[in-house]
């Protein structure tokens, strides 16, 4: 079984995300960035099924800039065996993303492809949803548990209710939530071993794929800030505050 | 349990200007050797703060073409001011006047953070193997006494030091050259100055704890190239200490502060001094309407020539600010930590090519312009201890008739934890409150720095008696932990009318205040788990 893994560069999580003045999107330039963080649970999923022996190969795929393939490096050295950049330059939106994720699908035939669930820049929560549209896939989103059984997965998933498990059948694709596993740490002499694994670098305009963005994005601003909180003497003042000042209730 | 070993000639624990110009300049001269450099900060770069007028000295001998490399060093200074502060006056002093070592206009305003990724990006082309994440925890020994190698930290262990599922052991890195280039206070360095005795008959080091703000200005105020510093208030007169303000590209000012840890008062706050200071007019006109985009803490070293420790021990050197050769009086210590870095080079070269003795380390150092230039610069310092304006006196002297050549050289008496007189003979420090528009709290600030800890982890921030803060340290001195801490991670809280000594480890900046100045020396600052700490943009 062979298994694709899409990660994707984001800012990373620490970093307090500044907008740009003239409202055209967020400062990125020396910025840190780093894996999406749900993409490391779904690398890490991937490379705990290959080693139990129920998988034989793992792909880790990016779409992005050049920079981008520090993060299929970083999947290599946790145990992906080979890489894919697919080159791209400014914003790839998720459907673009999806196309270019159906034609590498269709050249490598995985037998599973596995992503994050969302990634924490965008919020976006469409890729694996898309791309399982147009594959025609099966799809399980927000996986926290995967049992890989003969020809389908048992798969777990967080929904506001709770857990709702559900047997997929093989191909398909699984969106990993952070409650999936806890991601390993690259060892040094992994990281080393990573730079000499295959990085294949496949320019966006070779698939044939316009990732031209079909929203317009009008304005970036920050979200207001948030005002001091006050202290009420008891309930009563509480409630009479939230009826009539905060007219929440 | 017995760990992973990797070999190689040279291994360099710290990616800031010394260690990465170690790095390139060993595989400038002798491209077949191999080099690995350790990094704690999650990128090259996220744990460098400075101010940073850079004098290109250095770069230009280790890349004369930086221009043509594309190197971020940009904007040159095109105008200084000096001031002194009184409480609402000021008094420009002529730049003419200024010893030489403080013109700047050969200078460059720089992100040195920036610079630090940028000498990554040179090293990496030329074949360094560089490891951020991957703090070096331990030093390993030869049977011999001599330095072997370090090991890099454990990853994956919880707060009580039991192994969690992600565990995964560190390794040991063996080499026949370890170069110690962890910065101001590292905690290696700290353990080899112990123990091969390296300060014997030197001063004890002296430290600064600095502050830096970027700010984005409004275009009318801006004036790129402009370098202002200032001295006076709102510090006292026994206070060492002043600020600066760089007009850097892209209308952002770096805007900093510099205190001397040599401070006498427990309730002197650094950081509320800082953020004091900028209600300053000649200060609060040039931000006001202008936005705080980053904020960072780290020690410094101030102690020059009388304080440097020796460099070379059997199997190491200690290169940089992890043994301090910053040039106070100049306030720039980024070319000579680049060229005590490229000497160290030279020298291990010599070791390995020709079987010479690390001891060639001081020879070549002391032929050098470092070691000019501190040498010139080792009084004034000292001098300060009489107080701001015998300081300056004695400085003009020193520096301007004599040029440093004075036929003596003045000590410096107390280390920094034991300068601090009892709470009770101190007068109490009431600081105004933060105005969220010029002036802040801690809390607003560490989220500035980006600093994140894996929750779990072992606390690393050692406290060798666990007493102590309460039991004695909150009578004596009011627990000055509370103060000198730029990020709050120390708290006194009270429960139940019983008082408690609280560490939050997971906003620690690693700034390295707390092990310089504790009173007792009771906290030891170690390595936390890899990529922890603050994530600095372009500091």
């Amino acid at each position: 079984m062979k298994i694709l893994v899409a990660v994707k560069r984001v800012i990373d999580y620490n970093v307090q995300v500044r907008v740009k003045e003239d409202g055209s999107g967020v400062v990125t330039e020396n910025v840190k960035m780093s894996t999406n963080p749900p993409d490391d649970n779904a690398i890490e999923e991937a490379v705990k099924i290959k080693e139990s022996g129920k998988a034989t190969e793992i792909v880790a795929i990016t779409i992005g800039e050049e920079k981008a393939q520090e993060t299929v490096r970083k999947a290599l050295a946790v145990g992906a065996d080979r890489g894919i950049l697919v080159k791209t330059n400014g914003v790839v939106e998720p459907l673009a993303v999806a196309k270019i994720l159906k034609k590498i699908v269709e050249k490598e035939k995985p037998d599973l492809v596995f992503m994050g669930k969302q990634a924490i820049d965008d919020d976006c929560n469409q890729t694996g949803q898309m791309l399982a549209a147009i594959l025609n896939w099966p799809q399980a989103t927000f996986a926290s548990k995967i049992n890989v059984k003969e020809k389908t997965l048992e798969v777990t998933r967080e929904v506001d209710e709770g857990l709702e498990t559900i047997e997929v059948n093989i191909p398909s694709i699984i969106t990993c939530d952070l409650r999936l596993n806890e991601p390993r740490y690259a060892s040094l002499p992994n990281i080393m071993k990573a730079k000499k694994k295959p990085l294949e670098q496949i320019d966006a305009s070779e698939l044939g794929i316009d990732t031209k963005p079909r929203i317009e994005q009008v304005k970036v601003e920050e979200p207001p800030k948030r005002k001091a909180g006050i202290k009420v003497a008891n309930v009563e003042e509480l409630v009479q505050k939230l009826k009539n000042e905060a007219k929440v209730i | 349990m017995s760990r992973e070993v990797m070999e190689y000639d040279v291994v360099i624990v710290g990616g800031g200007p010394s260690g990465l110009s170690t790095a390139i300049k060993l595989k400038q001269l002798k491209p077949e050797i191999n080099v690995c450099l350790l990094e704690k900060a999650s990128e090259i770069g996220a744990h460098i703060l400075s101010g940073n007028v850079f004098e290109t000295k250095a770069l230009d001998e280790l890349f004369p073409n930086w221009k043509e490399l594309k190197a971020p060093v940009k904007t040159k200074v095109s105008e200084e001011k000096f001031l002194f502060l009184g409480k609402k006056k000021s008094i420009s002093w002529p730049t003419w006047l200024l010893p030489k070592v403080q013109q700047n206009h050969k200078n460059y305003i720089i992100s040195l953070a920036n610079l630090c990724r940028w000498l990554a990006e040179q090293a990496e082309a030329i074949g360094v193997e560089i490891f951020p994440g991957f703090p070096a925890s331990e030093i390993l020994y030869n049977e011999d006494g001599s330095v072997k190698g370090v090991a890099t930290q454990d990853m994956g262990l919880d707060k009580d030091g039991k192994q969690k599922d992600s565990y995964q052991p560190g390794m040991e890195l063996h080499a026949k050259v370890t170069v110690f280039a962890e910065g101001c206070r590292g905690h290696l360095g700290k353990e080899l100055i112990k123990k091969f005795s390296l300060d014997e008959g030197k001063s004890p080091q002296q430290y600064g704890i600095g502050f830096k703000e970027i700010w984005e200005i409004k275009e009318e105020n801006h004036k790129e190239g402009l370098v202002m510093h200032t001295a006076g208030w709102p510090l006292d007169n026994k206070t060492y200490g002043g600020s600066f303000m760089y007009h850097a590209e892209n209308k952002q000012v770096f805007l900093g502060y510099v205190i001397g840890l040599d401070y006498q008062n427990p309730y002197l706050s650094p950081f509320d001094e800082f953020q004091r200071f900028k209600t300053h007019t000649e200060i609060k006109k040039i931000i006001e309407g202008g936005k705080r985009i980053s904020y960072g803490a780290r020690a410094l070293i101030e102690g020059g020539l009388q304080s440097l420790p020796k460099m070379y021990m059997p199997g190491a050197l200690l290169i940089g600010c992890d043994a301090g050769t910053l040039n106070m009086p100049k306030i720039k210590g980024s070319h000579t930590a680049m060229k005590s870095g490229m000497i160290a080079a030279e020298t291990i070269v010599e070791h390995i090519n020709k079987n010479k003795n690390l001891s060639l380390y001081e020879e070549n150092f002391e032929k050098s312009w470092v070691y000019e230039e501190l040498y010139a610069a080792r009084n004034v310092k000292p001098s300060f201890s009489w107080g701001l304006i015998l300081g300056i006196i004695f400085t003009g002297i020193d520096q301007i008739l004599f040029r440093g050549k004075l036929p003596f050289t003045l000590k410096h008496r107390h280390g920094d934890h034991e300068t601090l007189k009892p709470a009770n003979k101190m007068p109490k420090i009431e600081y105004p409150k933060p105005d969220n528009v010029i002036t802040f709290d801690k809390t607003s600030s560490v989220y500035l720095t980006g600093t994140n800890h894996t929750e779990n982890q072992p606390v690393h921030l050692k406290l060798k008696d666990k007493e102590l803060p309460i039991n004695f340290t909150l009578e004596k001195f009011d627990e000055p932990a509370q103060r000198y801490c730029p990020v709050g991670v120390y708290e006194v809280q009270t429960e139940n009318e019983v008082k408690k000594f609280v560490i939050n480890s997971q906003n620690c900046i690693h700034c390295k205040t707390c092990d310089i100045k504790e009173p007792s020396q009771n906290i030891t600052w170690v390595t936390p788990e890899g990529g922890g700490g603050p994530k600095y943009g372009n500091m």
